[in-house]
């Protein structure tokens, strides 16, 4: 019996090996010599279990459907882009494409695919796949998440097979640094997920119930088990196109398994106890307790200072409002001030909230782009100390006055108070609330706190616009400011103090708006960087979101992982999965 | 007698407590909303009698929390300068009962030297005086809203029982959806929809109308229970064949009649309103920022960081344990009474 399967599964590989071009008879070797890539990383050991902590439980397999933090996690060591971003050095390389070339016009980029490659499965990899990966991604009907950055200037990105492996992509505009929109968008293995893309069941594909022989990827690890409520099991991919310096195959590990916690604490609590060999996004509070046990458990927890991730206060500027909120038009008046805005900023002590917030691993904010960004931010511009003094002084010279008992009245006597809504499932940013709540109190100004469930607080930023201010936070993604096109353009569907817009409200914003359509289609990245550090002058000048803290990247790991180097973008610990290895022999083995 | 001790200890303590919460700003050293941004987490103060030369002083004094170099959160002692306890210091103005306004509190230190019997949170707020002012709005809510369930309970179960018919199915079929009704998600549902603007004292109004209302279908099947059997009682049947009107009826056989069952109810409501409120709040639905009450200040222990470091933080729950205690006692003393008295 057994061997008459093993016979039925070697006549469907040769079937499957003679269906596509450029592969010889011979059992499936390839043509092509492998055209393997070699990092520059210290030698590590192989074999081993890498055990990592995952929040929530992935909801699918399926890169083209997922757009949970878990499901991406998991299907990150699973497949590989063409060409990937770097997340210690933050710039782009290659991946599965072997060189770019882009036009003097830079419509065209030309890909060179690495030859020889294969799939987990053993399938050979080409230029049939990526032009199948790309189709799907930028279907409409399949909506994938991808979809939109693979649109620049709203138009969809023209790809076209020039040679078994060689792929163009044709771009309607200009756009600097498109070799950055190839991260992230993993290439699908045309074999196994055609069939259900012509039956429009694609987004169906891949689930978590899928057996794990009907899955494969380009990634360094490939789906073993998954045991429903408790854990997913990735073995090696044992062809997997990267090399150490010795000319080791990567990945050194055997095996990785993410365990779910269900939330940070329990995350926690498992490493804490040794189950687990990684931890990443821990609070400023869990990090403290961590720093404190590291010595004795074998653990170690690394601060890598200011990430993407930014806190801010929202003013609704919104031109639409809905009936109900009546009370909302009449507090625009102060809020389009932008003395007002700029006084609440003067006002609010970002310092004592880096210090209570997040114990001091954070990093105070006065523009979105933080200092972790490291290529885009501007060092120059002013980051003013709290000044009550200059907060009344802008007040007053934007009409407002006091009465005796402190309270800051309008021009016309109403007093200036307003709400701000936070999320429930936040403490930080509740508390943040609370720190502006006292330190607005100082001004004369009473602020009430309505912590919203997080849907129901979403729902009124982005739909009704039924809120007065709001404090959020934005941030994870590329370092890129393109990717920020949809908060900064006045049409963007993130523009949030003012969305919907169909001409920019104000010069400020038609501004902002020209400057980064240049910078979007401006090669020099100089140029764009001049362009860039504009925005960032005219937004803490304009102050739309006034920016308040950026919280440090936290993360942690036992002694026991080689290689372990945590960057700021996200994933922030499993970017260089391949290079990580078990250091204790005896313990991987167990 | 021995019913009447069983009720005079819980009763003591029920009244000490509601006391000082009434009268929590003369008995806090300090403003509720007080922050002291260099001293988030700071653990309670030591009470010293012995001076660091090792004598022993009459006069009580504490040591200021000075955060420990290159650590968050961390404090000693700063032994410098000795701040002794002071009775009745003036401070921060506050009103008794929202009528009286003064400044002089119970006990205090001196500035920049904070006297915090219990601790900070993570503000560098003063949690015992959160604890004292978080009891109005706890107890009271409590207090409030067994009064709203109990008028709606009786009126409606004396209305059931008395009058019986479609009247009766009505409302026992309006009390069986009541019961059906899962009421968290309902209330979670409910802020969502409510407006922005709620100020303490209308949050105060809302969560006992919300709390009242939640909870009276139980005791209001109890009540038609008693109302219906003790209307068929002779002397009420002679008393209705003597032509009595039914307010009459009502109002002076009916009624008494459900006393005890009233009383045993609020005994036991009350304490399981304090804890809803506690739960609404715990849950982001109650009072707002920086208003406390127990439920909000116990938020803070949903961090495992918190949970596991900062052990003052669970002095709220600390009292609600005697105060619940005691209604408990109170509910079981007036159990027996009524059993008593059947006898």
């Amino acid at each position: 019996m057994k061997v008459g399967l093993s016979a039925r599964t070697l006549a469907l590989s040769l079937i499957a090996f003679l269906g596509r071009p450029g592969y010889s008879i011979a059992f499936g070797l390839p043509q092509q010599a492998e055209e393997l890539l070699r990092v520059d990383a210290p030698a590590g050991i192989s074999g081993g279990n890498l055990v990592v902590g995952l929040r929530s439980e992935p909801k699918t397999m399926n890169p083209v459907v997922s757009n949970d933090a878990s499901s991406r996690e998991v299907i990150a060591q699973t497949t590989a882009d063409l060409i990937h971003i770097n997340r210690s050095s933050q710039k782009a390389e290659l991946a599965l494409a072997s060189s770019w070339k882009v036009s003097p016009n830079g419509l065209l980029y030309t890909v060179e695919l690495r030859k020889g490659l294969r799939f987990s499965d053993g399938v050979p990899f080409d230029a049939d796949d990526v032009v199948f990966s790309f189709k799907v991604y930028l279907d409409e009907k399949v909506d994938a998440p991808q979809r939109d950055s693979l649109m620049p200037g709203g138009k969809p990105i023209v790809v076209k097979k020039t040679g078994p492996y060689t792929v163009t992509f044709e771009l309607a505009q200009p756009y600097a640094s498109a070799e950055r929109l190839f991260d992230s968008v993993v290439i699908l293995p045309r074999h196994l997920l055609a069939n259900s893309y012509l039956e429009g069941k694609l987004t169906r594909a891949w689930s978590l119930s899928t057996p794990p022989k009907e899955m494969a990827g380009l990634g360094p690890f490939c789906l073993k088990a998954y045991v429903p409520g408790q854990r997913i099991t990735l073995q090696r991919n044992p062809y997997y196109w990267k090399v150490d310096p010795q000319g080791n195959r990567l990945p050194y590990l055997a095996e990785m398994t993410f365990l779910f916690a269900g939330n940070e604490d329990a995350e926690v609590l498992r490493f804490e106890a040794g189950e687990t060999d990684i931890l990443s996004r821990i609070s400023a509070q869990n990090y403290a307790v961590l720093k404190k046990e590291q010595g004795s458990r074998g653990l170690q927890v690394y601060d890598l200072g200011p990430g993407l991730e930014y806190n801010f206060l929202l003013f609704n500027l919104n031109s639409t409002l809905p009936a109900q909120a009546g009370g909302v038009a009449s507090k625009q008046t102060w809020f389009r001030e932008v003395k007002f805005r700029q006084a609440i900023s003067s006002a609010i002590d970002r310092e004592a909230m880096t210090r209570i917030v997040y114990l001091g691993l954070g990093t105070s904010l006065w523009t979105p782009t933080t200092p972790g960004n490291k290529l885009w931010f501007d060092s120059s511009i002013a980051r003013p100390a709290r000044s009550l003094v200059h907060s009344r002084e802008l007040l007053k010279s934007a009409g407002f006055s006091w009465r005796p008992d402190g309270t800051l009245v309008d021009a016309r006597g109403t007093p200036v108070e307003f709400s701000i809504i936070t999320s429930t499932s936040s403490s930080q940013r509740t508390q943040m609330a609370t720190m502006i709540q006292e330190d607005l109190k100082e001004i004369g100004i009473r602020v009430q706190i309505v912590p919203l469930e997080f849907r129901a607080m979403l729902d009124r930023v982005l739909q009704t616009h039924d809120y007065e201010t709001a404090v959020m936070g934005l941030g994870g993604g590329d370092i890129d400011p393109n990717s920020q096109l949809n908060v900064w353009l006045s049409s963007g569907d993130d523009h949030l103090w003012n969305l919907g817009q169909t001409k920019p409200a104000t010069p400020w914003e038609a501004e902002i708006d020209r400057l980064m359509t240049r910078q979007m289609s401006t090669l020099a990245t100089d140029e764009r960087k001049r362009l860039y550090d504009r925005v960032q002058k005219i937004e803490m000048e304009n102050l739309p979101f006034v920016c308040l803290v950026s919280p440090d990247v936290l993360v942690g790991a036992t002694h026991r992982i080689g290689n372990f180097r945590p960057a700021v973008l996200d994933p922030q610990t499993l970017w260089n999965s391949e290079q990580l290895f078990i250091r204790d022999e005896r313990k991987a083995a167990k | 007698m021995i019913l009447r001790g069983q009720l005079i200890v819980p009763l003591f303590c029920l009244v000490a407590v509601h006391l000082v919460v009434l009268l929590a700003g003369f008995f806090s050293p300090y403003d509720f909303a007080e922050q002291d941004r260099d001293a988030p987490y700071a653990p309670p103060v030591r009470i010293h009698w012995v001076n660091e030369e090792g004598r022993f002083l009459w006069h009580p004094f504490i040591y200021r929390w000075i955060q420990q170099p290159g650590e968050f959160q961390a404090y000693r002692e700063d032994t410098q300068r000795p701040y002794p306890i002071h009775l009745l210091p003036q401070g921060s103005q506050y009103s008794i009962v929202s009528t009286l306004s003064w400044n002089r509190h119970l006990f205090g230190v001196d500035a920049p030297a904070h006297i915090w019997l219990m601790g900070a949170d993570g503000y560098g707020r003063d949690l015992f005086t959160r604890v004292l002012y978080g009891g109005r709005i706890s107890l009271f809510v409590g207090l409030a809203a067994t009064l709203l369930t109990l008028t709606l309970a009786v009126s409606l179960g004396t209305l059931a029982g008395f009058y019986g018919g479609w009247l009766d199915a009505a409302v026992m079929r309006f009390v069986d959806i009541f019961l059906a009704l899962p009421w968290l998600c309902v209330l979670l549902a409910l802020r969502a929809f409510l407006p922005l603007h709620v100020g303490p004292a209308e949050a105060f109004l809302l969560l006992v109308m919300v709390i009242g209302t939640v909870g009276w279908a139980r005791p209001a099947r109890l009540v038609r229970g008693v109302v219906l059997s003790a209307k068929e009682r002779n002397h009420i049947l002679a008393a209705r064949s003597f032509g009595a009107p039914d307010l009459y009826l009502l109002r002076r056989h009916i009624l008494p009649e459900t006393r005890d069952v009233v009383l045993t109810q609020a005994a036991l409501l009350i304490p399981q309103y304090i804890l809803a409120e506690v739960t609404l709040s715990f849950l982001g639905l109650g009072i707002g920022e920086p208003v406390p009450s127990w439920g909000s200040m116990l938020t803070s222990l949903q961090q495992y960081y918190v949970l596991a470091s900062k052990w003052w933080m669970f002095f709220p729950a600390m009292f609600l344990i005697p105060v619940c205690l005691s209604y408990g006692l109170m509910s079981n003393a007036l159990q027996q009474g009524m059993n008593r008295a059947e006898e």
